[in-house]
């Protein structure tokens, strides 16, 4: 029997045990005396958010490809059991071996929301691991962080001795292999780290230098070394159709938040929505081959059971085979009992046509995302979708017997007015109006019901609106406040709904995101005064974050209100996503002027990403 | 075709609920290609219903689970099927066919026998509480440990006499109210065996006594303050009355195909 690192009496007296005891199926077990190298994956949320990540399971798998490496993973101890292993001094194990993980080789931490920086701290405490970099040995293990995130790594660099920019499946074998020698050698960690930060797209933020300006910008950052990079150039897999994918994905025993296969049909998107990162750091748009991603869907169902599958990319319609692959898929739900989960689709003949054939259409709502109230601030943000594209679809969407539209909106956007705020109340109330005009009495089932949702617009790393400024908290919920009197003094009003994100949170995540390594010693306190879990807003608490920031002396305002200028060093200008700055600059302009940038496939803009050589970019020349 | 099927419930799966195992098993079904039957409607469910529910941290030789199939093999290759795409922890050993009248296992289920031993009697102890004592130095341990295998030797002693009593009374806590209940009538069967306890009890709708149940009233008549960890509490079997009134295994409703 599989040892367990906690004992009956600690299973029986936290929340879902299943959340620690591994043994899933399809989780991999090796043995220890032929392993060099023990790796183990962190996700810093709790178990079912993490066990419903997709880069995890690819890395994984990836990793047990070698037969001297294993990896297992590891979540974040959800409070009560945190509070336990505190109080009983319990070292954080990983879920396959239970092993401690401070004996482990590699401790990756996937980064995919600002959120959980103070988890990250909790995991290296919990598992005794020295939390600052600069304090860890060798035999320690090496703390290695990848992910979105990791394009502005600098508000967490004291706590990771290496940043992964980029995809996973490319330079990983390169480091495993180098350690190998650092470990069976008299090598030292810094010569391994000097080492290391040569392999291309890994960052080693303990060889860099920052200097600032009197004002708090930065003066100067760069290498402290000769043979150290000054530039981190993003790696990018330049062929999806022939990448590792994981076809045994592990199947949890209990319920998890995406209790599914996911099918990943393509990366990058060709949209380029000026505040989407993901729309830029993940340029170039590469999909799969439809043969390739069939063999998987057939593949992955069979070898784990579950009962759904789902799709992930950054905007499946853009897939140019979809039809054929949902087509292949709505004929295994029809044999085999498969459901198939769509995400949004833009609305359209064919996508209703799929949809009303794997969905109950009462139950369902449709999902439109036009980010923005007004067709002057869609431009403004790049978003291609027309005030005539959300109408029709909901009016074909009607007549197919649709009752229930959603909305997703941003607030806070550069540039927004109350007249674009009002513009959200007005088009949610013209989607009811159109019913009411279409839909004749006795066909109506049920009540018809627009429910728009409006986030709090948090600028980011490499997009154009980097250097835009965030709203004030306090602004965003006046705005909001002012668009539910809209809905409440609409005339179909009981067919409205609006609601809003919360402020607090928000706000920090914007500092988070364009932070620089100052905010270091903020997250350190924050986490020293009990904070952990800040995305779950019943752990979440305020007033440790104001208390550390007053501490260190930081103004939320410089990272999240200021406008900055174009020629301002950002913390994260040392790495190269293949996108330029000239680029971002150019669309920061053309956004200021209401100008719509054509997508990859209508015209390329020249962004850079071209210099991957692959995806979309030479689509047009094969 | 309605099939029954047998499995156990062992190791550290003994921590995962009830819906965790009806999950699993739905997965493991797929997994193994076995023609279930499938609900009508937008969202098809397979037409499968487990027996009586297992406490958590309980292991278990004895779980059940009925399911309507459209097409079947053979008792053995099913068995085989399931237990190739499954985990070891939760292993099938029985798989029959009923006949069309079988009422489903939850319905007709009316005891269990369970085993009772010792954590202090055992020498394997769970691993966790190894770990726990190499990080808290605390030399009255194996004091502790010497007075434990006591208190067990103490409480099989009293097993028989604690049976023989013509009502064994225990105060039951509901959320509203407290209330004795005599709980003598549940108790089938009692007695030590290879330094732990045997018990037969009755399990399902119409009388449920809980094993860790009676432990508390045994513990408290051997006056020893009771404590869950203290045993480790295993299921054997779990029974339904054939047509004369006697108790048979549930898989014994069905036949070998
Ligand atoms: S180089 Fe052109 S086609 Fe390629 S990603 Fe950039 S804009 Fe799109």
């Amino acid at each position: 029997m599989r040892k367990l690192a906690l004992s009956d009496e600690i299973l029986m007296s936290i929340e879902k045990p299943a959340r620690y005891i591994g043994g899933e199926y399809n989780s991999v077990m090796k043995d220890k005396e032929k392993i060099d190298i023990r790796f183990c994956m962190c996700f810093p949320d709790v178990y079912e958010i993490g066990m419903s990540h997709l880069g995890i399971q690819i890395l994984y798998d990836m990793f047990n490809r070698r037969e001297d490496t294993w990896c297992e993973r590891v979540y974040s101890p959800w409070p009560d059991l945190d509070a336990v292993m505190r109080e009983k001094n319990i070292p954080l194990f990983a879920m396959e071996s239970q092993d401690n993980i401070k004996d482990f080789d590699f401790l990756g931490i996937t980064l995919q929301y600002e959120m959980c920086y103070t988890n990250i701290l909790q995991v290296l405490d919990l598992s005794q691991i020295p939390m600052k970099s600069e304090n860890r040995k060798k035999g320690d293990p090496v703390v290695i962080g990848g992910g979105p995130c990791a394009y502005n790594p600098e508000p967490i660099a004291d706590f990771f001795d290496i940043f992964y920019i980029g995809e996973g499946e490319t330079v990983y074998d390169i480091l495993l292999d180098l350690y190998k020698e650092y470990k069976h050698s008299d090598m030292s960690r810094r010569e391994f780290l000097i080492k290391a930060s040569n392999i291309p797209g890994l960052y080693v933020p303990c060889l860099y230098d920052v200097c600032y300006n009197e004002d708090g910008t930065i003066a100067d950052f760069g290498p402290k070394y000769g043979n150290v990079p000054e530039k981190i150039v993003k790696q990018v897999v330049n062929d999806m159709s022939s990448a590792v994918y994981p076809e045994n994905p592990i199947v949890p025993f209990m319920k998890v938040t995406q209790d599914r296969i996911v099918l990943e049909i393509m990366r990058g998107c060709i949209r380029g929505c000026r505040f989407c990162q993901a729309g830029m750091i993940y340029r170039p748009t590469r999909p799969k081959k439809v043969e390739v991603l069939k063999h998987y869907a057939e593949k992955m169902l069979a070898s784990s059971g579950q009962e759904e599958i789902s799709f992930s990319s950054l905007s499946s319609s853009d897939y140019e085979s979809l039809y054929e692959l949902t087509d292949c898929l709505i004929e295994k739900m029809n044999h085999e009992h498969v459901n198939i989960s769509l995400p949004s689709l833009r609305i359209d003949a064919f996508s209703l046509d799929v949809m009303s054939k794997i969905q109950d259409v009462k139950k369902n709502s449709l999902t439109f995302a036009p980010e923005a109230g007004t067709q002057r601030l869609r431009n403004v943000i790049n978003k291609g979708l027309t005030k005539e594209d959300i109408l029709n679809g909901s009016l074909q969407a009607f007549l197919g017997g649709w009752n229930k539209v959603k909305l997703y909106f941003m607030m806070g956007l550069p540039t927004e007015t109350y007249e674009d705020i009002e513009g959200i109340a007005e088009l949610s109330e013209e989607i009811t109006e159109l019913y009411f005009a279409n839909i004749p009495k006795e066909k109506r089932d049920g009540r018809v019901m627009v429910t728009a949702s409006a986030s709090y617009f948090v600028p980011k790393p490499f997009t154009p609106f980097q250097w835009a400024s965030m709203l004030e908290p306090e602004e965003f919920v006046k705005r909001a406040y002012h668009v539910k009197d809209r809905f409440r003094a609409a005339k179909n009003h009981k067919s409205l709904k609006f609601q809003y994100h919360e402020a607090d949170i928000t706000i920090l995540e914007g500092l988070l995101a364009r932070g620089d390594r100052k905010l270091c010693d903020v997250i350190y306190d924050v986490y020293m005064s009990g904070q952990i879990f800040d995305a779950w807003t019943e752990y979440f608490h305020k007033e440790n974050w104001e208390n550390a920031l007053s501490k260190h002396g930081i103004d939320i305002g410089f990272y999240t209100y200021r406008e900055r200028s174009t020629d301002e060093i950002l913390p994260w200008d040392f790495i190269d996503i293949g996108v330029t700055k000239e680029f971002m600059k150019r669309e920061w302009e053309r956004a200021k002027a209401e100008q719509v940038t054509p997508n990859c496939r209508q015209k390329c803009s020249g962004c850079g990403a071209a210099k991957f050589g692959g995806g979309v970019c030479f689509e047009a020349k094969n | 075709m309605k099939l029954r099927i047998k499995y156990s419930k062992l190791g550290n799966l003994r921590f995962i609920g009830h819906l965790d195992v009806m999950r699993y098993f739905q997965k493991t079904i797929r997994r193994a290609g076995l023609h279930v039957s499938y609900s009508k409607g937008y969202s098809p469910h397979q037409i499968i219903s487990f027996a009586a529910p297992l406490a958590m941290c309980i292991t278990s030789d004895g779980e059940y689970f009925d399911g309507e199939f459209e097409e079947i093999s053979t008792s053995g290759e099913m068995i085989d099927a399931l237990n190739q795409y499954g985990v070891e922890e939760l292993k099938v050993s029985e798989c029959v066919l009923l006949p069309d009248e079988a009422k489903n296992s939850m319905s007709v289920v009316a005891a269990s026998d369970y085993m009772i031993t010792f954590k202090a009697l055992t020498e394997e102890e769970s691993s966790g509480r190894m770990l726990e004592k190499e990080n808290v130095t605390n030399i009255g341990n194996i004091e502790t440990d010497d007075t434990a295998s006591e208190n067990a030797k103490h409480i099989l002693e009293c097993v028989a006499d604690f049976h023989s009593q013509s009502e064994i009374v225990i105060l039951k806590k509901t959320k509203k109210s407290e209330k004795e209940e005599n709980i003598k009538p549940g108790i089938l069967k009692i007695a030590v065996k290879d330094n732990g306890i045997y018990m037969l009890l009755s399990t399902g709708s119409t009388y449920n006594l809980k094993p860790e149940l009676v432990m508390e009233a045994l513990c408290q008549y051997a006056g020893i303050s009771y404590n869950f960890f203290d045993f480790h509490i295993h299921r054997i079997e779990t029974y339904m009355e054939d047509e004369n009134g006697d108790l048979m295994p549930l898989y014994k409703a069905g036949r070998n195909f």
